[in-house]
């Protein structure tokens, strides 16, 4: 379904990926793991095309996006949840929401997106009318999550959802994603500083260093690795 | 006050060459400083300890302004009342009197129209006359050369003035916030300077002249008459502009500008083309400058370069930041204020400016939102409510 070949991206002079080469199959969750810094987050942002790739190739559903705006990419439905959440503090929920469906014209079916977002996360249900800054940080990675899932993604981008978050609403976060990847089929492409927790939610891993990727195995085989388990897993256990 | 020194103290008589010393000056406004420094003090402090007292109820403290707007007793009589005064304002008042109107309700134009810019999508634009006068001379050469009339030219303006706007906006996009404001700044000279300097299109200085007034059918008017039918005009432009921005507002499009103003990579990550929305907000906003113009033109029935300078952008930016960023009736009472003021204040002509840059300071430290500050309405949710009234 995705499939980056040969990534290099730049800012300004600095190489932040080297060569980096992923693909994913649809229906699947796979997860990005990585110490600060490593270029996880560029790797998202070269996807959606925020930040483009200067060389390389990225293919979603057979079709080349590497050179598109990041409003075609988001039209071709892979949908970001940008990394410390980046919800519109003064725009309320519910605007928050729509933003998310910027791309859409068909206002029943957002209609009945907002109501299935709102089962899914009764408390936002609760907040609808209330600005996006007004919300826990949890509330707040929920609202994210809720607006990219707006944009009816076939992909979903995730990056760090468990950032800064206290360990049961993280938990709560990641069932929430394995429920939209089993109810939707939405494949999901998790970037995680958290190793432990995201390897157990993703089928596969690949685990980058410096702007390459070092390894890729099935999430099973990564967890029980010795040197992953010595770099990535031991504090966050 | 040391800052104050040559402009109030010396005074170089040009006409003589002699220069000529105002000691007097001097003393007056060394003793009004030290007075107004103590004021100053004063006031600040008031507001520190006005704020802390304020703050333990400021959740529940809805803002005058949205009771006022929304108690519905108060509105609609207000807003009749406000409509018939409109509508008998030029029969009863002097032409003079009209003709002050007319351009404050010009400015009320242009400032909504520079509110999308600055208001909204928080693009600091301060070579926003430039679109004001090429709604100006639009019409002004439009009539000479083909001559066009009024009703022709108004959208041709409206539709120049967004192009210019769309080509001020592409290589400005990338830029933010001092930057922006210098090379818009950059672009109105830019253009004033054109019109100054290119002798065979422009007339030059000299500007153009015997403009003729908008035509109702071919109906001659009296001047009186003429007047008249502009305030008309202008009140039904007014009208028209507060529409289209109050719609603009609550739209998709309006949000996306707040959000952009925001956090762009938010915006991107959504799907919002950043590069499409500043510059419809640009080309927008030109377009209400534009009109402006033609207006302008059709009423002062002479136009030159004069008009567009620098401070007119700084004055249109007042209003906006005056009235209060983003709210609609700010920037019109905003407009009244700034315009009508220093009319009225003629018999103070010498102390205008100095009143009118006290006024502003004293406003950005007391209501730093403006007079009526952004009470944006907000999109609600009602499909629930909806559902569970079905089933
Ligand atoms: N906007 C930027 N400008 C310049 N360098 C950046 C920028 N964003 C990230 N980088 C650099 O790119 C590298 C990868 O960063 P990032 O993708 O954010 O890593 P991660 O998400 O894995 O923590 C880092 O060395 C970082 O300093
Ligand atoms: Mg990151």
């Amino acid at each position: 379904m995705l499939k980056l070949t040969n990534i290099q991206t730049f800012y300004g002079n600095i190489q932040a990926l080297k060569d980096v080469d992923i693909e994913i199959s649809e229906g699947e969750i796979i997860t990005l793991i990585g110490a600060n810094g490593a270029g996880k987050t560029t790797t998202l942002m070269s996807v959606s095309g925020i930040v483009p790739p200067r060389t390389g190739e990225i293919y979603f559903m057979g079709q080349p996006i590497h050179q598109m705006r990041p409003d075609e990419i988001v039209s071709l439905g892979i949908s970001q949840v940008p990394e410390g959440r980046r919800i519109f503090p003064f725009l309320t929920v519910t605007e928050n929401l729509d933003m998310g469906a910027f791309l859409r014209t068909d206002k029943e079916g957002i209609r009945e997106d907002m109501e299935y977002i709102f089962g899914l996360f009764p408390i936002l249900a609760d907040r609808r009318n209330q600005a996006g800054g007004t919300l826990s940080g949890g509330e707040q990675q929920m609202l994210a999550i809720s607006r990219a899932i707006m944009a009816r993604p076939r992909l979903l981008l995730l990056d760090e959802p468990s950032l800064g978050l206290a360990p049961i609403i993280v938990r709560q976060i990641f069932d929430i994603i394995s429920k939209i990847n089993s109810e939707h089929n939405t494949t999901i492409f998790l970037v995680e500083q958290n190793a432990n927790l995201a390897l157990k939610v993703a089928r596969r891993g690949y685990v980058m260093e410096n702007g390459r990727i070092i390894l890729t195995d099935s999430a099973k085989n990564l967890l029980s690795n010795e040197e992953v388990k010595k770099a990535y897993l031991g504090l966050s256990t | 006050m040391f800052l104050t020194f040559p402009i109030m103290v010396i005074r170089v008589n040009t006409v003589e060459n002699v220069v000529e010393w105002r000691w007097n000056n001097m003393i007056i406004i060394g003793a009004g400083s030290f007075f107004l420094s103590f004021v100053w003090r004063y006031l600040l402090k008031k507001k520190e300890t006005g704020n802390q007292k304020a703050k333990p109820v400021e959740t529940d403290r809805v803002p005058l302004s949205q009771r006022l707007f929304e108690d519905h007793k108060i509105y609609i009589p207000a807003a009749i009342a406000i409509a018939v005064f409109a509508v008998i304002f030029p029969f009863v008042f002097s032409m003079y009197q009209t003709n002050i109107m007319i351009t404050a309700l010009i400015y009320v134009t242009i400032a909504l129209g520079l509110n999308i810019v600055v208001g909204l999508a928080g693009l600091l634009d301060l070579g926003y006359v430039a679109f004001y006068a090429v709604g100006a001379y639009s019409y002004a050469l439009l009539n000479y050369h083909y001559g066009l009339g009024f009703w022709t030219v108004l959208p041709i303006g409206a539709g120049l003035a967004a192009l210019f706007g769309i080509i001020l906006g592409f290589p400005v996009l990338r830029l933010r916030g001092d930057y922006l404001a210098i090379v818009t700044l950059g672009f109105g000279e830019i253009i004033r300077l054109v019109l100054e300097n290119w002798n065979e299109f422009s007339f030059g200085p000299s500007g153009i002249a015997n403009i003729p007034r908008p035509g109702f059918f071919g109906i001659d008017f009296s001047l009186r008459g003429a007047t008249i039918y502009i305030y008309f005009l202008m009140i039904g432009l007014t009208l028209f502009t507060v529409f289209v921005v109050n719609r603009l507002q609550d739209s998709r499009i309006g949000r996306a500008w707040v959000a952009l103003r925001e956090d762009e990579v938010a915006c991107q990550a959504m799907g919002i083309d950043k590069t499409k929305t500043k510059l419809t907000a640009f080309a927008l906003g030109a377009t209400w400058a534009g009109m402006g113009g033609v207006v302008f033109a059709a009423k002062t029935t002479f136009i030159n370069p004069a008009s567009f300078t620098i401070w007119e952008s700084i004055n249109i930016l007042c209003i906006v930041v005056l009235g209060g960023m983003g709210s609609i009736i700010g920037v019109i009472i905003g407009a009244f204020v700034l315009i009508l003021l220093p009319e009225y204040l003629r018999a103070f002509s010498e102390y205008r400016i100095l009143l009118f840059g006290a006024v502003l300071v004293l406003m950005m430290v007391f209501r730093p939102g403006g007079i009526i500050s952004n009470v944006r309405r907000t999109y609600k949710f009602e499909g629930l409510k909806n559902k569970t009234e079905m089933s």
